[in-house]
């Protein structure tokens, strides 16, 4: 029991430190191939190639004066709202399954925290709270820029929740395909083999799916929350020093756990070739993959920033409910279908 | 579940709730509901029903407490405090509806549940298929009409806003 206890300790602490130094290159990296996508070198001061440029980044957070504007009269709202951005997407990663088991002298040692058998659910539930952080920054600025940014955030993430959901909805239902029950359960949505036909299918969700992230990250074309040259960065305005770094914590990690999650319900998570479940190699190459998927997904989400324009906000929500939606259902429907027929 | 986890969440349950009606703001409102749908949503879980819990986070906690905070947004919560309602007979005819509420509460409580809620039988009794099979089968004629009802709630929305905009763009 308390063996338990302290391995699960030990994997979470493993698992953040991770996840800070990703996010940390994630940064690095979002900022070197945007410089490559405008015919710039990027960052290149910091160490050799920029790589120390995270970590100056971050020592310089850190070491900003802590202002509370004199006009917040909420603080504790205004000081919750950063924290609750940063914290979701960490607890949403307790169920992402990293690597496949393996058994050292009678113990299994799992790579993920939790197995949940409403593994999805709980990451469509936490990750819905990120929206809180952008919600209640905006509203505890007394700023008008900031209250705007926040009920665009609010009609976004809502509207953009419900053709993810229909999605999860139909992958959901696609696990039935060959094992006769369906499963929410991650681990098993990554081992449970599917046919090839089953593969092309659900890579077509993949496109809408994303779509659907890219929203709910707030990331460009989406990022109407804090549009800089109409709401001069909206919730996020005013808050400096280390709470800023919060909230860009929050979005570059909740871009990771979306990337994550991608992985594991589109791509097979930790398969790949040469993988044997169960040997200390297949776990290190597991990883090995389980990371390389994630860094494309990743890639992706750069290269849409640095190649699409932002949206009109009517055309957000009008591009949302008249297409993506309708779509979702017609996909759901089919694949419902494809279940009952199969 | 046990009595003493049961009684803790019990008292933050009542808390947040008076929470929710004895705050000034709006805003704190909403965010006291919000902590009362999550202790509601533990209970569940201390009761094996994950699915019902999880289901309670994603609705009320994801969407509904978003709503009413936008709606508070839109309506400018932060300036405005919170009119007391001035009506004479308002009053009178809310303690009448709140008295028959609590009359009709106390009855169902004496007349099924004794005691603690009881934890369903086996761990898994609360999962999703253990949910969706009497739901679509045994029950899924009132499960269909609660469906036309809430389609229903949302055509009237529809309706109210479409007449809006007529009734705009004639003048």
């Amino acid at each position: 029991m308390i063996a338990t206890v302290i391995i699960t300790l030990i994997k979470i602490l493993v698992l953040l430190v991770i996840l800070l130094t990703g996010f940390a290159y994630l940064t690095y990296m979002e900022r070197k191939l945007l410089g490559r996508f405008h015919v710039r070198l990027g960052p290149n001061r910091a160490g050799p190639l920029g790589l120390l440029q995270p970590l100056a980044d971050g020592v310089k957070a850190i070491f900003k004066e802590e202002v509370v504007p004199g006009h917040i009269k909420d603080k504790f709202i205004y000081l919750l709202a950063p924290v609750l951005t940063m914290i979701t997407p960490l607890i949403a990663f307790a169920v992402i399954p990293l690597a496949p088991d393996i058994t050292i002298r009678g113990y299994t040692l799992h790579f993920y925290i939790a197995d949940v058998n409403i593994a999805i659910l709980y990451i469509v539930a936490v990750m819905s709270f990120a929206s809180y952080g952008v919600i209640l920054g905006g509203w505890s600025s007394y700023n008008n820029y900031g209250l705007l940014g926040a009920l665009r955030t609010a009609s976004q993430m809502i509207s953009y929740e419900l053709p993810m959901g229909v999605l999860i909805v139909a992958i959901v239902l696609a696990t039935n395909i060959g094992a006769g029950e369906g499963t929410m359960r991650l681990v098993e949505i990554i081992e449970r083999p599917r046919p090839w036909w089953l593969w092309l299918w659900l890579w077509i969700a993949f496109i809408p799916f994303f779509i659907t992230m890219l929203a709910e990250n707030n990331r460009s074309p989406f990022d109407l929350p804090e549009t800089e040259n109409e709401l001069i960065a909206g919730y996020q305005i005013e808050y400096g020093g280390m709470k800023f770094a919060m909230y860009m914590m929050g979005e570059y990690l909740s871009m990771i756990v979306s990337a994550a999650v991608m992985t594991v319900v589109f791509f097979g998570g930790w398969k790949g070739p040469f993988v044997v479940p169960g040997t200390w190699h297949g776990v290190l190459l597991g990883f090995g993959w389980f990371v390389l998927k994630v860094i494309a997904i990743l890639f992706i989400y750069i290269w849409v920033r640095a190649s699409v324009p932002r949206i009109r906000y009517d055309q957000l929500l009008a591009f949302n409910w008249k297409v993506l939606f309708p779509l979702s259902l017609i996909y759901m429907a089919i694949t419902a279908v494809m279940v009952a027929a199969v | 579940m046990t009595l003493i986890p049961f009684a803790i969440l019990a008292f933050i349950a009542l808390i947040t709730a008076l929470g929710v009606i004895l705050s000034k703001n709006a805003v704190y409102s909403a965010l006291w509901l919000l902590a009362h749908f999550l202790t509601i949503a533990v209970m569940y879980f201390a009761l094996s029903a994950q699915f019902l819990g999880i289901v309670q986070v994603i609705v009320y906690a994801g969407a509904i407490v978003v709503l009413f905070l936008f709606v508070i947004m839109l309506i400018g919560g932060t300036i405005t405090p919170i009119v007391h309602e001035t009506r004479p007979y308002a009053r009178i005819a809310a303690a009448i509806l709140g008295a028959v509420f609590l009359l009709g509460l106390l009855f169902v409580v004496g007349k099924g549940a004794t005691g603690l809620p009881a934890p369903a039988g086996a761990p898994d009794a609360g999962s999703v298929q253990a949910v969706a099979e009497p739901l679509y089968t045994t029950y899924l004629l009132p499960f269909e009409l609660a469906s036309v009802l809430l389609l229903a709630g949302m055509l009237g929305g529809v309706v109210l806003a479409l007449r809006e905009k007529k009734r705009r763009s004639s003048t």
